[in-house]
C-alpha cells in the first residue's frame, strides 16, 4: 500500500506517542512538532524505516519568533520520500537562552552547509557538527543577523537619510 | 569602399613622409583604442558582460580583444556586479596590483551604489574602497550601455595628460583611499 | 584513476587536515575568489601534491546580499526582483516560482492559459541557462567557438523576453495570478521562429563537442559522484539526474499543468562531467518539445486569474483613472491584507529544486522567507568530487556543476 500522509502520521504516533507534540497540514504538507532533544530519533526513524524511506533532506532552516517566550527559535526540517512522493515538515522549538540541538550531519551529508547557514544567521549551535563556523557572512561578525532585533541596513552608513527612505 | 569607421588622427603637422604631433595625443590614441579590461564580474551584470563580449555586441571592436585576468597586464578594471563587504578587500587588492595607468569602470547599480541591496552585508558602492572613473547605471545595464561606458573611458584615456599621474591631486586622491 | 589512488590522503571531507603519508609537504593553492575560470565569486583552498588535489576547502559568501533578511522588509511584489537575482541565468523560473508560492498562500487558481504561458517562459529560460553551462564547459576545455555561436541564440531568447516583459536578463516577469499582458502576435511569431531555427544551430554546436575525441578525453570520468552519495547531499536537477536518479519536480509534484505535457527525463549513469553535459543537452531538446506543445495547444481564456486585490491594474488605467492609480500604489507598497499561513512550494529551476518557504503573519511583508537554493546545497559536495583529480579537472567539474554565485550565496 503506497505511503500517504495519514499512514506516516500514524506510524510516527505509534512509535513516538507523546513526542509528536502537535501535527497539522497547512496547504497540504504534513507538519509535526517534536521536542528538540528527540529530533534525531524522529528523523532517523523516518529515514531508516524501509516503508517510510524519507531519504532526501529538502531543506533545513530556522525561524525566529521573539514573541513566543521560551520557544523563540524553531529549527525546521523539510524531508521528502522520493520513492513514495510524500513530504513532511518537522519543527523543533528552542528557547533563546539555549539554542543547541543535535546535528543531522550523521544522517544526511547535505545537512552540513545548511546547518552552518542556520548557525550563521540565527546562532543555533548544532552539536556534533564537524565544522560549525560562519559560511556566508564575514568571519569576524559578532551578531547573528537574521534575528529580528537586528536591522536590515548597515547602521554605520552615512549617505542615506532614513527620512527619505521611509524608515 | 569599406564602411569601417577608422579613428581620426590627432591634430598635427603633416608632410611628405612625416607627421608631427604631440606625444600626449599619440599615446592617448594608442591607449584609448587598445584597452585591455580586467572583468571583475561577480553577478548578474557579469552575464550581460558575457553578452557584450559575445558576437552580437562585440566589445573586441573597441580594442578590447584580449581580456586580461591578471591585474598586472590590465588597463581597465571593470567591476560588474554586487561587491559584498567580504569581497571588498579582495577588490582593493586587485586594484592595488594593477600597474599605472589604470582606470576603473563601475558597471551596474550594485557596483555604483549598492543598488537594490541596502543591507548589512553589501558595500554601498565600490567608490568607498577604490577611485572610480566612469559609472554605468542599470540593473543590469544593456550591452549598449556598457559599450557607452567604455566609450566614455576611451574619451578619458585619449585626453589624459602624461603628467597627470604624478600630480599632487592624483596622489592625494589615492591617499584618501589608503592606496600608495 | 588507479595511478592516483596511492596518493589518497586520510582526511575528513570538510577541510580538516589529517594527512598521513610519507612526510610529504603539500602546496596550498588558492583558487579564487577572483579567477578567470571560476564562474562566480567563490573560493577554494586546495592542498596539492604536484598537480593532484589532496584536499580542498570551499569558502563562499563573497556575494552574500542578505536576500532573506531583505525579503522580510519588502511587500510581495517587491520580492520578485529579489528572486530574479537568485539564479540570474534563468530568472523567469525564479519569478514564476515565487508567484506560484504566493498564489498557493492566497488560494488563487490560475486559468489553464496562464499555466501554458508560464510553461513557455520557464522552458525558454531553462534553455538559456543550459546554454550558458554547456558553452562554458566548452570554453574551459579551450573550445570558445561554441560559446560565441550559442550566445547568439541566447540573444534571440532575450529578444523574446524583452517582447514579453521589457527586460532581458533580470526579467521580473509576470504578476501574482498570471501576466500583465497576453503574448502578442509578434511574440508568438518570434517563439515559432526560434523553434524552427534553433535545432539546426544547436545540432552544429553538439556536433562540434559531443563526440569530439579531445572533449571526451578531457571530461569523461572527471568529477564523478554516485547516485546514493548525490542523494545524501540533497542534489537535485541535472547534476542529480546525471548521477542516475530521475527526480524532477515537474514530474514528482507537478505545478502549472506540467502533467499535460509529454516529456522524458534524461538520466545519466556515472555522474561525471560528460554525463552532466549530455543531460543538459538532452534537456534542451525536451524543453523545445514542451514549448512547441504548449504553443500548439494554447487554450483560450484570460491571461490572469481573478484576484484583484493582488493584481496590478492595467497601465493605461493607472495613468488615466484615480482609483486604479491608488490601487496600484496600495498593492505595490503592500497596504493590502495578506492571510496568515506557512507554505513551502518548489519548482524545477535550471539547477534543481528551487524552494520557497514562506511564513506570513498577516503583515504587509513576509514574516520569514527562506529560499531553498540548489547550488548552495550541491556545492558542498565539491571537495569530495575533486579529491584525487588534477587541477584542470577540478575546473571542469566546477563549471559542469553550473554554480551560479547569486544562488550560492543569496
Amino acid at each position: 500500500m503506497a505511503l500517504t500522509k495519514e499512514i506516516t502520521l500514524s506510524r510516527l504516533q505509534d512509535k513516538f506517542g507523546d513526542a509528536i507534540l502537535s501535527h497539522d497540514e497547512p496547504y497540504g504538507l504534513l507538519t509535526i512538532e517534536v521536542p528538540a532533544d528527540r529530533n534525531l530519533d524522529v528523523i532517523g526513524f523516518l529515514k531508516n524505516e524501509s516503508d517510510l524511506a524519507f531519504g532526501y533532506l529538502t531543506d533545513l532552516c530556522a525561524v525566529h519568533m521573539p514573541d513566543q517566550k521560551g520557544r523563540e527559535i524553531a529549527v525546521v526540517y523539510h524531508l521528502h520520500s522520493l520513492t513514495n512522493n510524500v513530504r513532511i515538515r518537522i519543527k523543533c522549538w528552542l528557547p533563546e537562552s539555549n539554542t543547541e540541538i543535535a546535528s543531522a550531519t550523521g544522517l544526511y551529508a547535505g545537512a552540513n552547509w545548511m546547518e552552518r547557514e542556520t548557525y550563521d544567521f540565527f546562532g543555533v549551535r548544532f552539536l556534533g557538527h564537524p565544522n560549525l563556523k560562519r559560511i556566508l557572512n564575514v568571519d569576524h561578525m559578532e551578531i547573528f543577523p537574521m534575528l529580528k532585533q537586528y536591522p536590515l541596513e548597515d547602521s554605520s552608513r552615512e549617505d542615506k537619510d532614513d527620512r527619505f527612505f521611509g524608515r | 569602399m569599406s564602411d569601417l569607421k577608422m579613428v581620426e588622427a590627432p591634430a598635427g603637422v603633416e608632410g611628405q613622409g612625416f607627421f608631427a604631433t604631440s606625444l600626449d595625443s599619440v599615446i592617448g590614441l594608442a591607449r584609448a583604442n587598445s584597452i585591455w579590461p580586467l572583468p571583475f564580474a561577480t553577478s548578474c551584470c557579469g552575464i550581460e558582460f558575457m553578452a557584450t563580449m559575445a558576437s552580437n555586441y562585440d566589445l573586441a571592436r573597441f580594442g578590447s580583444e584580449r581580456l586580461s585576468f591578471s591585474p598586472r597586464q590590465a588597463d581597465l578594471l571593470m567591476v560588474m556586479g554586487t561587491i559584498a563587504k567580504k569581497m571588498a578587500p579582495v577588490l582593493k587588492h586587485v586594484y592595488e596590483q594593477m600597474a599605472e595607468p589604470r582606470w576603473v569602470i563601475s558597471v551596474g547599480a550594485c557596483a555604483s551604489s549598492g543598488g537594490i541591496f541596502d543591507t548589512y552585508s553589501v558595500l554601498q558602492g565600490i567608490d568607498r574602497v577604490i577611485p572610480v572613473d566612469v559609472y554605468v547605471p542599470g540593473c543590469p545595464p544593456r550591452p549598449e550601455q556598457i559599450i557607452d561606458g567604455i566609450m566614455k573611458i576611451q574619451e578619458l584615456v585619449k585626453n589624459e595628460s602624461l603628467r597627470r599621474r604624478n600630480q599632487p591631486e592624483y596622489k592625494a586622491l589615492l591617499a584618501s583611499y589608503g592606496i600608495e | 584513476m588507479d595511478v592516483n589512488t596511492k596518493f589518497m590522503a586520510e582526511q575528513s571531507i570538510f577541510g580538516e587536515e589529517n594527512i598521513q603519508s610519507e612526510n610529504k609537504q603539500y602546496n596550498t593553492l588558492n583558487l579564487g575568489p577572483t579567477h578567470p575560470a571560476t564562474h562566480g565569486v567563490f573560493q577554494n583552498i586546495l592542498q596539492m601534491d604536484g598537480e593532484i588535489i589532496m584536499s580542498s576547502e570551499a569558502t563562499i559568501g563573497y556575494i552574500h546580499r542578505a536576500f532573506e533578511k531583505l525579503a522580510e522588509h519588502r511587500p510581495f511584489y517587491q520580492v520578485t526582483p529579489i528572486t530574479d537575482r537568485l539564479n540570474y541565468c534563468s530568472s523567469p523560473i525564479n519569478n514564476i516560482g515565487w508567484h506560484l508560492t504566493v498564489e498557493k498562500l492566497l488560494g488563487v487558481e490560475t486559468p489553464k492559459k496562464v499555466d501554458y504561458m508560464r510553461v513557455i517562459v520557464m522552458e525558454l529560460s531553462r534553455i538559456a541557462d543550459h546554454i550558458v553551462c554547456n558553452t562554458v564547459i566548452g570554453v574551459d576545455t579551450g573550445a570558445l567557438t561554441g560559446f560565441t555561436y550559442m550566445f547568439q541564440e541566447r540573444e534571440r531568447i532575450y529578444d523574446i523576453f524583452e517582447q514579453m516583459c521589457g527586460a532581458r536578463l533580470t526579467t521580473n516577469i509576470g504578476r501574482i495570478g498570471g501576466f500583465e499582458r497576453d503574448f502578442s502576435a509578434k511574440t508568438i511569431q518570434m517563439i515559432r521562429d526560434f523553434l524552427s531555427g534553433f535545432p539546426k544551430r544547436f545540432d552544429e554546436f553538439e556536433g562540434m563537442l559531443l563526440r569530439n575525441r579531445i572533449f571526451m578525453d578531457r571530461i569523461i570520468n572527471v568529477g564523478p559522484i554516485s547516485g546514493e552519495r548525490a542523494l545524501e547531499y540533497s542534489f537535485s536537477g541535472p547534476n542529480l539526474r546525471a548521477a542516475g536518479v530521475d527526480y524532477d519536480v515537474r514530474v514528482m509534484n507537478p505545478y502549472c499543468s506540467y502533467n499535460d505535457f509529454d516529456f522524458t527525463i534524461p538520466v545519466g549513469t556515472s555522474g561525471d562531467t560528460y554525463d552532466r553535459f549530455c543531460v543538459r543537452q538532452a534537456e534542451i531538446r525536451e524543453s523545445l518539445k514542451i514549448i512547441e506543445a504548449a504553443l500548439n495547444n494554447m487554450p483560450e481564456g484570460k491571461f490572469v486569474a481573478d484576484c484583484p486585490e493582488f493584481y496590478l491594474p492595467a497601465k493605461k488605467d493607472v495613468y488615466s483613472s484615480m482609483e486604479a492609480l491608488i490601487w496600484h500604489f496600495k498593492i505595490v507598497m503592500g497596504e493590502v491584507d495578506l492571510p496568515k499561513g506557512e507554505v513551502y512550494h518548489s519548482v524545477e529551476g535550471g539547477n534543481g529544486e528551487v524552494g520557497y518557504y514562506l511564513i506570513s503573519d498577516g503583515g504587509r511583508t513576509p514574516y520569514r522567507l527562506h529560499f531553498r537554493r540548489p547550488c548552495f546545497i550541491y556545492y558542498q559536495a565539491y571537495p569530495e568530487m575533486i579529491k584525487g583529480s588534477m587541477l584542470s579537472d577540478a575546473i571542469l567539474t566546477m563549471s559542469s556543476m553550473n554554480v551560479i554565485a547569486g544562488e550560492l550565496d543569496a
